[in-house]
């Protein structure tokens, strides 16, 4: 019994990770319709910023790393947008293809740069603990993430409500005529949004280095499942990710309890499939007058 | 609003399956070089493995000590009186994709011989192109035995030189009850499926099975399983980078080596590395070949290595794929030819010394004889041996020498 309540904390881990690593493609995907394929590779490149930075911060790698990794992830994903991405707005099957190929260039950089084996980052010591909930326990490392989780959200929420530059990035999602129109820079803005979901996925590449491993292809184990939760949290939809995200990691928890992993992933995927049937936009629509 | 995004999608989905077979298909067969790669001044060799993907962590170390042997081979003077050529193909952590390349070596290259493979499936994938062009395939891993192919030659452990040493150890030091942790797909079912017959047999417990897709990196639920089962030991059978989330949140979860140990069995030094000391420190594992394992032939080969590739470190893989290279050479040279069939006969029976010891060739099995070490892992990251089986232990693929496992191989 113990162990199936310890489910519960477990889901919503599992929750927190899908959730930071989808909440850069909310920008992304989302609001910009680009679908990134590299977008697992910014993670990649926030977990070997962690991994960079243990030479000179030692065992506080892992704190040391967000912002940086933040900069580091949004720098490379603004030089692919302004390279690449801008000249294939709206032709979400060329950018496909497009960020695909880059995916792969990147993964074989970071093969070249750092060999193919995984690398060690060491966490610091007050996040190697556990606590223990009414026979529940909890390893820090994963309450360290649902807190960074609940940070980025609340930060984007305030951004997004908040800032001049949030809300010009609303405006420019919600109909680009209109805002350009208004006198709102969309290529400004797209940069912006570029760089704040690539960077955001930066972060969670650190965080994930505190749970999996960290080498060339790490990506790749966390991209589908980070494609899964907007689209069924509904495009540009920063509260349909949150509950798509805990959603699917509590499913996850429990039908792995019950089965296995391999059939806990199949039953993930049914349910996303047969949700999709009856919502095809996903949990949450974005609601606009643009005629689309 | 449903097809814009649904479309992109199911493209991302079909993309990796349409890259592929453009890439393969291509299998030649024109250029006639004269027999077995044996083509003027050199002689071609293949080496194939994952240099991508959720395995290249693993396999490129191989290929890295394949490509020293035959090196070493040059350096003294080559292979009858010809340099090796090797010519290195990425299986890309792909089964097809393996299959596809082993054609490729061999018909379009004209390869004498192919080292490659690490999974299990990999091999599965390639072992009927070798068998439909009578090629040679020299695979340098342990795996999980009831095979015998007549055109492989298994220069790692099979099952009674690995796994059943791993669990006589587990037995010794009163470990009954066992929970089985692997990867889903071919090597750790079957190993799974003998040590169960195995635990029948003398006693033990299985308190759980279960498996995770290659690349799996939430191992929370797992843990927890594991927790509640409380086991004495954990048999793991995981492959690839999962080893690195699951003793991390295994660790995290405040399971050390004292609490509950996990023998593994693909877990080797170069892994440790990644894996992370402070996380593994203490777990026992069973191999063949340690990089502390005594020697001349083994500090030549770790001093060789390690000054190519500096601060590596040396593991029994990468000592299986070295030794099938030299192994190969020495079966060449007392054949005098490369022909298969010619090098296969010479092959039965020759014995070398080698870093693990001293190698046999078993000609009717195609495996060599080997020694079990179990070693547990050390806080500087190597792997000290704390048991072994002495001498050379017979390879028995089919295990047709322990009663217990009648019944397995059919």
């Amino acid at each position: 019994m113990t162990s199936l309540l310890n489910q519960l904390p477990i889901g919503l881990s599992i929750g927190a990770v899908l959730l930071l690593t989808a909440l850069g493609l909310t920008f992304t995907f989302g609001q910009m319709g680009v679908v990134n394929m590299a977008h697992g590779e910014f993670l990649m490149a926030g977990a070997y910023t962690a991994y960079l930075l243990q030479d000179w911060a030692g065992a506080q790698a892992v704190p040391v790393a967000l912002p940086v990794a933040f900069l580091v992830a949004g720098a490379l994903g603004w030089v692919l947008e302004r390279t690449a991405i801008r000249h294939f707005y709206g032709r979400p099957l060329d950018t496909l293809l497009l960020t695909w190929g880059v995916s792969l260039i990147l993964q074989q950089a970071a093969r070249d740069l750092f060999g193919a084996p995984n690398v060690q980052v060491v966490a610091p010591s007050w996040l190697t603990g556990r606590v223990g909930l009414s026979g529940a326990t909890l390893p820090h490392a994963r309450l360290f993430i649902m807190a960074l989780a609940v940070a980025c959200v609340v930060g984007i929420w305030a951004y997004l409500g908040r800032s001049r530059q949030g809300r010009r990035m609303r405006a420019v999602m919600q109909n680009r005529e209109l805002a350009a129109v208004s006198g709102v820079a969309t290529g400004r803005v797209d940069q912006l949004t570029f760089f704040i979901g690539s960077g955001l996925a930066g972060v969670a590449g650190v965080a994930l280095t505190l749970v999996g491993p960290v080498g060339p292809s790490i990506g790749t184990y966390y991209i589908v499942d980070a494609f899964l939760v907007v689209v069924a949290g509904g495009l540009g939809q920063l509260r349909g990710a949150v509950i798509a995200a805990l959603a699917l990691g509590m499913l996850n928890s429990f039908a792995e309890f019950w089965t296995d992993a391999s059939l806990a992933k199949v039953v993930v995927f049914a349910v996303v499939v047969a949700f999709l049937q009856v919502r095809p936009q996903g949990l949450f629509v974005l609601r606009s007058r643009a005629l689309t | 609003m449903r097809k814009p995004f649904l479309r992109p999608l199911a493209a991302a989905a079909l993309l990796p399956a349409a890259l592929l077979t453009a890439c393969g298909g291509q299998d030649g067969g024109n250029a006639s070089a004269g027999a077995g790669g044996n083509d003027g001044n050199t002689i071609k060799v293949g080496i194939l493995h994952s240099l991508s993907g959720t395995m290249a962590i693993s396999e490129v170390t191989v290929k890295n000590s394949e490509s020293l042997a035959t090196d070493e081979i040059n350096a003294r003077g080559g292979l009858l009186g010809k340099r090796l050529q090797p010519i290195v193909e990425d299986g890309a952590s792909d089964w097809p994709t393996f299959a596809q390349k082993a054609q490729k070596l061999i018909r379009k290259d004209r390869v004498a011989t192919v080292f490659g493979g690490w999974t299990s499936a990999s091999r599965k994938a390639m072992l009927p192109v070798f068998e439909r062009n009578k090629a040679l395939l020299w695979y340098p891993v342990q795996y999980e035995g009831l095979e015998s192919s007549p055109y492989i030659f298994y220069t790692g452990a099979t099952t009674n030189q690995q796994i059943v040493p791993g669990l006589d150890y587990l037995k010794e030091k009163d470990k009954k009850r066992i929970y089985l942790v692997g990867s889903d797909y071919v090597f750790p079912r079957t190993a799974n499926k003998i040590i169960k017959a195995y635990a029948q047999a003398n006693g033990m417990q299985i308190l759980g099975e279960e498996y995770t897709p290659l690349g799996h990196t939430e191992y929370s639920t797992l843990v927890n399983k594991i927790g509640e089962a409380k086991p004495d030991a954990v048999f793991n059978t995981l492959n690839g980078d999962s080893n690195v989330a699951f003793f991390k949140q295994l660790r995290s979860a405040g399971f050390d080596a004292g609490r509950l140990p996990v023998m593994s069995v693909s877990v080797a030094e170069e892994e440790v590395k990644g894996i992370g000391v402070q996380n593994i420190a203490g777990h026992p594992v069973a191999w063949n070949y340690y990089q502390t394992t005594g020697g001349r032939a083994n500090e030549a080969f770790v001093r060789a290595f390690q000054a190519r590739h500096r601060g590596a470190v040396t593991s029994d893989p990468m000592e299986a794929g070295y030794n099938a290279v030299h192994l190969w050479a020495e079966a060449v040279r007392r054949a005098g030819t490369t022909d298969v069939e010619a090098v296969k006969k010479a092959a039965a029976g020759l014995s070398l010394d080698l870093p693990e010891g001293r190698v046999t060739i078993d000609g009717a099995t195609q495996h060599v004889h080997k020694t079990a070490r179990i070693g547990v892992v050390q806080p500087d990251g190597l792997i000290k041996e704390v048991w072994s089986s002495r001498e050379p232990i017979r390879p028995d693929p089919y295990l047709r020498s322990y009663p217990w496992a009648a019944g397995l191989s059919s």
